[in-house]
C-alpha cells in the first residue's frame, strides 16, 4: 500500500514548572499512523492530548524528542526543517489570526508565489491565484485589494485554504480549521475538503472536536487520549462501533442536533491535564467506568478487534 | 399568565464608527423583539457576525461606545415591575450584575487574573457585592457552591493556568453564578472546546438553572448544543430575528428558508449523503440588501422579498416566522 506520510513511534515531551518543581509531561507518547494519498484523515480527542504537537512536529515548526516523519518514502533528517514544503501545507483554527488586519489579504498569496517562485510574470501570478481561489468558491476579484476584515470567518478560512493549495501540495494539515465557525460554514468548509480529495487527490489531515464532520467526510481516524492513540480505524469502525471506553465516552458526548436524544446521565470530568498525564498504566483509568487492576499499572499495548486498533486491556482476548 | 422576565420592544443597537472621517454604520441588532420567559433556557443561533452577541450585550445591559442602542427599550421584570434599563444609573447597573443578572462573555475565560489563586478571585468578587461578608464566610460561600454544583474543592487553592479549559470555563460559570442570579446570559461559553468538556459545561448550566429556576439565555454556533439544553431557541439572520419556535419545532419543522438550510446543513452519524450549506456570503452589516436579507441566498425569493421586510407571522402558538412565503405577518409583534 502507497503511503504519503508516515509518523513512526513519534515521542515529544515538554518539561514544565520551575526549578524546585520539575514536571515531565510526555505530550506525544510513542505515536504511529499513516495517511494514504487521496486520503482524509482525522486526528480527534480531548483538548491538550496532543493534536496540535503532532502536526507540528509534521511542519517541521518543532522537533520530535524521538520518532521519525515519512513523507512519500523519505525520513525526515534530524533536526533539519524540511518538511513545511510545498508538499505540505496548513491552514489553522482561527482565520482571524492567520491575516494580519493591517495587511491586504493578496499579499500573502503574492509572497506564497514569490517563496515558492511560482510564476514569472505578475499575471502568471495573478492567473494561478485566481485558478486556486476558484477551487473554494471565490475569485481574485473578490479579493483584490481588500483587508481581512472585510470578510467573513468563513471567507478567510477558504482563503487560507486556497493560499495553502499554491504549490499544490499533496497534504494539507489543517488544525482545527471548522471550530470557529457556524453549522453552515463548516459545512462549505469540509465539503470543499472532499473536493480536494476527489477531483484533485490532495490528502488531508483533518484535527478537530467535531465528529459528526469527520464521520461525513473522513476516511480513517485515531483518537487520541493524553498523548496515546487509543483507537483508530475506519470512521466507519471507531464512530459507529466504538471499542474503547474513551472513545464511547467521546462518542455519547457528542450532542446530536435531536431534540429525542438528550443526555441523560451525567459524566465526571479529569480536574487538571497534569494529572492524567502522569499516571502510570492506563491514562484513562481514573474515569474509566470499565476499569480493572492491571490498568492501574501497565499500559495497555494496541490491540487487533474487527479490523481497529484498540489500546486497552478490555481486548486482551481479542488479539 | 405572562412570564416574561426580560424583554425588547423594537430594539435597535448599531455600532456608529468613525472610518477615515467618515461615520460607518452597522446595524448588527435591527428591530428585534423578544419575550424571554422565567424558568426557560432560550438559545440564540445564526451565522458568524449576525449581531448574536451584540443582541447579548443590550440584554445584559453591557452597552459601550461604538455600540449604541438608537432606539426601542430593553426591560428586566424584577420583583414585579417592569424597569426600563435605560433608566438605570450605574451604580444600579452594577449591583443588578451578578445579583440579577449575570454575563458570561464569549471568550471569557480570562476573567480569572493569571497571578492570583481561583480563591482571590473569588474573594474579591464576594467582598464587592456583599458588605458585611467577612473572609471565612466568603470562603464558606464559595465552598458551598462549588460543592452544589459538584466541582472539587481544591481549585481553589489553583491558579488559573493549573486548571484545564473546561475546568477554567466551569469555575467561570460558578462564578458567575455564585449570587444566584435570577438571568444569566453565556455567549459561546463552550465554542472551541472538546466535546467531553463541553458536555461537562452543558451539564453544568442545566444543573444550576434547575437548582435556581432561573433564565438562561444561550448563544452557541453548535446545533446539538442548542438541541440538548434550550426550551426554545430564535435564529438571528443579520441583525433581525427571523424565526422563534420551541426547540422540537425548529430542528423538526424549520419554516424560514435560512433555518432550513442551518438544520439541513447538520451532518448525522451512520448517514454521509451530501449536506448543501447555504449559498452565498452573509450580507454585510453596513449595507444590507433591501427588503428581506436573506433575499440575495434565498432560492424561493420573490419580488416583494426584495421591496419590502415581512412582518412575524405565528404560523403556531409560541411559533413565529418571518417570511412571505410563510405570511403576509404583523409587523413588529412579539410572541
Ligand atoms: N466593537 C465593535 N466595533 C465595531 N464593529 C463591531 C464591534 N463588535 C462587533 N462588531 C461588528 O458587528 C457585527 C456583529 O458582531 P457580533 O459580535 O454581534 O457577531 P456574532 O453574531 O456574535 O458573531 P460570532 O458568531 O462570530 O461571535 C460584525 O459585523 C462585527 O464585525
Ligand atoms: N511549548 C510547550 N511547552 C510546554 N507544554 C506544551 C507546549 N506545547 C504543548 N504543551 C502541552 O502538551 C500537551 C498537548 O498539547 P497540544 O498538542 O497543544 O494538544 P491539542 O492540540 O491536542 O489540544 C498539553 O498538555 C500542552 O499543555
Ligand atoms: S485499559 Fe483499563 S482503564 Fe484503560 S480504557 Fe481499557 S479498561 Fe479502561
Ligand atoms: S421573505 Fe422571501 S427572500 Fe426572505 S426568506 Fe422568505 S422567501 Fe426568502
Ligand atoms: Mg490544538
Ligand atoms: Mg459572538
Amino acid at each position: 500500500m502507497e503511503k504519503l506520510l508516515e509518523v513512526e513511534n513519534l515521542t515529544k515531551t515538554f518539561t514544565l514548572g520551575s526549578v524546585l518543581s520539575r514536571v515531565k509531561i510526555t505530550a506525544v507518547d510513542n505515536v504511529s499512523f499513516y495517511i494514504k494519498p487521496a486520503e482524509i484523515f482525522a486526528l480527534a480527542g480531548e483538548s491538550g492530548c496532543g493534536k496540535t504537537t503532532t502536526a507540528r512536529i509534521i511542519m517541521g515548526f518543532e522537533h520530535a524528542t524521538s520518532g521519525a516523519i515519512i513523507h512519500s518514502g523519505k525520513k525526515e533528517a534530524k533536526n533539519e526543517k524540511v518538511w513545511f514544503t510545498e508538499g505540505i501545507q496548513a491552514i489553522f483554527q482561527d482565520p482571524f489570526s492567520t491575516f494580519n488586519p493591517l495587511r491586504q489579504v493578496e499579499r500573502y498569496f503574492f509572497e506564497t508565489i514569490e517563496n515558492y517562485k511560482l510564476a514569472k510574470t505578475k499575471q502568471e501570478a495573478i492567473a494561478r491565484i485566481d485558478a486556486k481561489l476558484r477551487l473554494v468558491g471565490l475569485s481574485y476579484e473578490d479579493l483584490a485589494g481588500k483587508y481581512p476584515s472585510e470578510f467573513s470567518g468563513g471567507q478567510l478560512q477558504r482563503i487560507s485554504i486556497a493560499r495553502a493549495l499554491l504549490t499544490d501540495p499533496q497534504l494539507i494539515i489543517a488544525d482545527e480549521p471548522v471550530s470557529m465557525v457556524d453549522a453552515s460554514l463548516r459545512m462549505s468548509i469540509v465539503n470543499l475538503f472532499k473536493k480536494l480529495r476527489d477531483e484533485l487527490g490532495v490528502s488531508v489531515l483533518y484535527i478537530t472536536h467535531d465528529l459528526a464532520t469527520a464521520y461525513y467526510v473522513c476516511d480513517r481516524i485515531a483518537i487520541m487520549f493524553r498523548g496515546d492513540i487509543v483507537e483508530m480505524g475506519t470512521v466507519e469502525q471507531v464512530l459507529m462501533a466504538p471499542k474503547h471506553p474513551y472513545t464511547q465516552l467521546l462518542r455519547a458526548s457528542i450532542p446530536e442536533a435531536d431534540t429525542t436524544r438528550r443526555w441523560k446521565e451525567e459524566i465526571r470530568l479529569a480536574d487538571t491535564e497534569q494529572d492524567e498525564y502522569l499516571r502510570q498504566g492506563c491514562r484513562f483509568a481514573g474515569r474509566c467506568p470499565r476499569v480493572m487492576d492491571i490498568c492501574r499499572t501497565t499500559p495497555p499495548p494496541d490491540f487487533e478487534v474487527e479490523g481497529a486498533q484498540v489500546a486497552c486491556h478490555l481486548y486482551a482476548d481479542a488479539g | 399568565m405572562d412570564n416574561t422576565i426580560l424583554r425588547t420592544e423594537a430594539l435597535h443597537a448599531y455600532y456608529v464608527l468613525d472610518v477615515y472621517g467618515k461615520q460607518k454604520i452597522l446595524k448588527a441588532v435591527n428591530e428585534v423583539d423578544l419575550a424571554i420567559q422565567e424558568d426557560e433556557i432560550y438559545g440564540i443561533a445564526g451565522e458568524s457576525g449576525c449581531g448574536k452577541t451584540t443582541l447579548l450585550k443590550a440584554l445584559a445591559a453591557a452597552v459601550e461606545p461604538p455600540l449604541r442602542v438608537m432606539s426601542g427599550r430593553v426591560t428586566y421584570r424584577i420583583a414585579g415591575e417592569e424597569v426600563d434599563v435605560a433608566t438605570l444609573t450605574p451604580e444600579e447597573k452594577r449591583k443588578l450584575r451578578l445579583e440579577y443578572i449575570a454575563y458570561v462573555p464569549q471568550g471569557s475565560m480570562s476573567v480569572f487574573n493569571p497571578v492570583a489563586r481561583i480563591k482571590d478571585t473569588y474573594r474579591d468578587f464576594i467582598e464587592s457585592h456583599i458588605s458585611a461578608g467577612s473572609k471565612t464566610e466568603a470562603f464558606d460561600l464559595a465552598r458551598e457552591h462549588l460543592t452544589e454544583l459538584g466541582l472539587p474543592i481544591k481549585i481553589l487553592d489553583a491558579y488559573p493556568h493549573q486548571l484545564s479549559g473546561g475546568m477554567r470555563q466551569r469555575v467561570t460559570i460558578a462564578l458567575a453564578t455564585l449570587l444566584k442570579p435570577r438571568i444569566i446570559i453565556g455567549d459561546e461559553p463552550t465554542t472551541a472546546l472538546d466535546v467531553v468538556v463541553q458536555r461537562g459545561v452543558v451539564q453544568l448550566l442545566k444543573d444550576v438553572q434547575r437548582k435556581l429556576q432561573n433564565t438562561i439565555v444561550l448563544v452557541t454556533h453548535d446545533m446539538g448544543v442548542h438541541a440538548n439544553i434550550a426550551d426554545r431557541i430564535g435564529i438571528m439572520y443579520a441583525g433581525k430575528i427571523v424565526e422563534e419556535a420551541p426547540t422540537d419545532k425548529i430542528f423538526g419543522a424549520p419554516a424560514h428558508p435560512y433555518t432550513q438550510y442551518l438544520i439541513n446543513s447538520l451532518p448525522k452519524f451512520g448517514d454521509k449523503t451530501p449536506r448543501e450549506s447555504v449559498p452565498g456570503s452573509p450580507p454585510s452589516l453596513a449595507n444590507l440588501p433591501s427588503g428581506c436579507p436573506f433575499h440575495p441566498r434565498c432560492p424561493h425569493a420573490k419580488d416583494i422579498c426584495k421591496q419590502e421586510m415581512p412582518g412575524f407571522t405565528q404560523v403556531e402558538p409560541k411559533h413565529r416566522v418571518a417570511c412571505w412565503l410563510v405570511g403576509e405577518g404583523e409587523h413588529g409583534k412579539a410572541a
